[in-house]
């Protein structure tokens, strides 16, 4: 009888969640081996970083809250462009760069999540392509703000606290992503080891029975997706800060379908998910890079269908399961 | 004045008859079953370089292998189906998207394996060469072709669901499966074989659609946006929301594009988001 009192105890339950466990702290050592082992593969480290955090904010609308999403580029690209043009126009220091992006793009993504919340089904994931292709069309034609296809000119980002230098070597680049990461990796791990994100999940499960119990879940999706586009914008200003340069690739559908391969491939609904999909997948594109682009998405495609058919949960889950069925 | 708003009218209808013919499938197969089919287009360029092959390898005439075209995508449609696509009918959509881009992925490198990224120009017969003079207009005879073709299909097709038994059972299977299936009728036959035509509508699609915006490996992912937005702003389910949604994209996109070249492609998807969020059904749809 107390055992399932015990289980059934929400807060507890929350509290067991979030402990660290050994895993993770050794996973996170690990996340500085590039700086000892791998110091001429610091640039794409940099962009692993960059594109976990990414994939992060998208599970989180994903794979927490359900909304499948076909245009998060469009967050990533507005953070991206909003620092670049912030630069040009003569503010580039980097952390108010971050936090404004992230302000901006949060605020884009309050707006958005209106639309986002009346829809399901075909229609959302037809409003959400809509609109990040229409962001790229936008900034397309605006070429007197972006730079159209050229890409923005002129970016001029400031050392963090002006002493480190975003060098070609990335070592500062990487660091400063990274530390950026485990931020909103934290921030992230707290707000789903919460009651929040109970009741994300619980909206994910079943959106009729939340109101059932008395539960505002549109308040509860707006909030979520604002917060993950903040986050995405965040992803983005750190590609044009560590890079300095923006193209409009940041806000292309590719990107936005190529992160939610890399969650299926890590595992939705759970960040560490996000982030080894997201190193998986860079690291073997820039293995097979030499390769014939079409022929790499072969891979990716076949992969997708098999993981679908064999591995509903991502490879991440599905390896979880066959160690021995331990909960997410 | 007069001239080039008719003509831009003309083009942008015998486009949106295009998108017709390509999307018309989905439309009836999401409606049926809810399976969110991203690799439709990919079917639509099978029947393409079918239709390619035919021409080029076996001097089959155009015409001819426009049948071609629509068999071939059919039953490779109809294998997939029976095989794969019907294990995730309840598997959610974002699993039936990222499967059926997947698919989309390899078809695209297998076209690339086989034909190389470049266009596939075909050589059209004469009687589908040059324009017909009205009013002083000259309107491309393979505009006017393809508008015939297009008004047949819907012909076709209105008359099958209106009209004959299996018609009949497609509308009943998409207004309530479960009724339908309660009152004995074979749902996942029925499925399959819309299925089937769906694709093989996609496929002609696809052989039909070379001369006016070619056939090159991409061409499943870049007209699937079309495909898309003509199937959500129609509604599921609806033959005549498929037809008004893909003239009205085409002629605003030829429009858009002829006129305010700078906003054109910008245009479509503010009225596709506009559209979804007073209507999120589409405008013809039910659900």
């Amino acid at each position: 009888m107390t055992d399932v009192a015990t289980r059934t105890d929400p807060q507890r339950w929350l509290a067991r969640q979030s402990r660290w466990s050994p895993f993770e702290i050794v996973f996170w050592l690990a996340t500085l081996l590039p700086f000892i082992l791998f110091p001429t593969y610091l640039p794409l480290a940099n962009q692993i970083a960059i594109t976990a955090l990414f994939a992060i904010s998208v599970d989180l609308v994903l794979g927490y809250a359900g909304i499948v999403t076909l245009g998060h580029a469009m967050f990533f690209g507005l953070g991206a462009y909003f620092v670049g043009i912030l630069s040009k126009h003569g503010w580039g220091e980097p952390l108010t760069g971050l936090l404004m992006a992230g302000l901006f793009a949060g605020a884009v993504g309050f707006i958005v999540s209106f639309m986002i919340v009346r829809v399901q089904h075909l229609a959302l994931l037809m409003i959400t392509m809509g609109l990040g292709l229409l962001t790229y069309e936008l900034a397309n034609s605006l070429s007197w703000l972006t730079g159209g296809t050229d890409g923005l000119q002129g970016v001029d980002i400031w050392p963090i606290f002006g002493v480190f230098k975003f060098d070609l070597w990335g070592y500062n680049a990487y660091a400063y992503s990274l530390l950026a990461l485990f931020v909103g990796f934290l921030l992230s791990r707290r707000l789903v080891n919460s009651t929040f994100g109970l009741a994300l999940r619980g909206v994910r499960e079943n959106v009729t029975r939340m109101p059932a119990i008395g539960s505002n879940y549109r308040a509860h999706l707006q909030l979520v997706y604002t917060l993950s586009a903040a986050l995405a914008g965040i992803a983005g200003a750190l590609l044009t800060q560590t890079t300095g340069t923006v193209s409009l690739e940041v806000l292309s559908f590719q990107r936005s379908a190529d992160v939610v391969v890399m969650l299926i491939l890590g595992g939705t609904g759970r960040l560490y998910g996000a982030i080894i999909g997201a190193t998986i997948f860079l690291l073997v594109r820039d293995q097979v890079a030499g390769l014939n682009p079409q022929y790499w998405y072969f891979w990716i495609g076949l992969l997708l269908m098999v993981v679908v058919l064999t591995m509903p949960k991502g490879v991440l889950g599905g390896l979880s399961r066959l160690v021995g069925g331990r909960k997410p | 004045m007069f001239g080039s708003y008719a003509i831009v009218l003309f083009d942008g209808f015998a486009f949106g008859m295009l998108l017709f013919i390509l999307s018309v499938g989905l439309s009836v197969t999401l409606g049926l079953m809810n399976f969110v089919n991203l690799a439709h287009c990919a079917f639509g360029m099978l029947g393409g370089y079918v239709t390619v092959t035919a021409m080029r390898q076996f001097g089959v005439p155009f015409l001819l292998t426009l049948p071609m075209a629509f068999i071939a995508a059919a039953l490779v449609s109809v294998a997939f189906e029976r095989t794969l696509f019907r294990r995730l009918y309840r598997a959610g959509e974002l699993n039936q998207v990222l499967f059926t881009i997947g698919l989309v992925f390899v078809a695209s490198a297998v076209a690339v394996y086989f034909f190389g990224t470049g266009q596939q120009p075909i050589q059209m017969p004469s009687f589908l060469r040059g324009s017909v003079e009205f009013l002083g207009l000259r309107f491309g005879a393979y505009r006017i072709f393809l508008i015939v073709v297009a008004l047949i299909i819907l012909a076709l097709l209105v008359f099958g669901l209106e009209r004959t038994r299996l018609g009949a059972q497609i509308r009943a299977a998409v207004d309530n499966q479960r009724v339908a299936q309660g009152l004995g009728l074979d749902v996942e036959k029925i499925f399959a074989l819309t299925f089937a035509v769906g694709s093989g509508l996609a496929g002609l699609g696809g052989a039909l659609a070379i001369e006016i915006v070619g056939l090159d490996p991409s061409f499943g992912f870049h007209y699937l946006v079309y495909v898309l937005i003509v199937v959500s702003v129609g509604g599921l389910g609806s033959v005549a929301g498929s037809f008004l949604g893909a003239a009205l994209l085409g002629i605003s996109d030829v429009a858009g594009k002829y006129f305010v070249p700078e906003v054109g492609s910008f245009l479509i998807y503010v009225v596709l988001v506009a559209i979804l969020f007073v209507r999120p059904q589409g405008l013809f749809g039910k659900r």
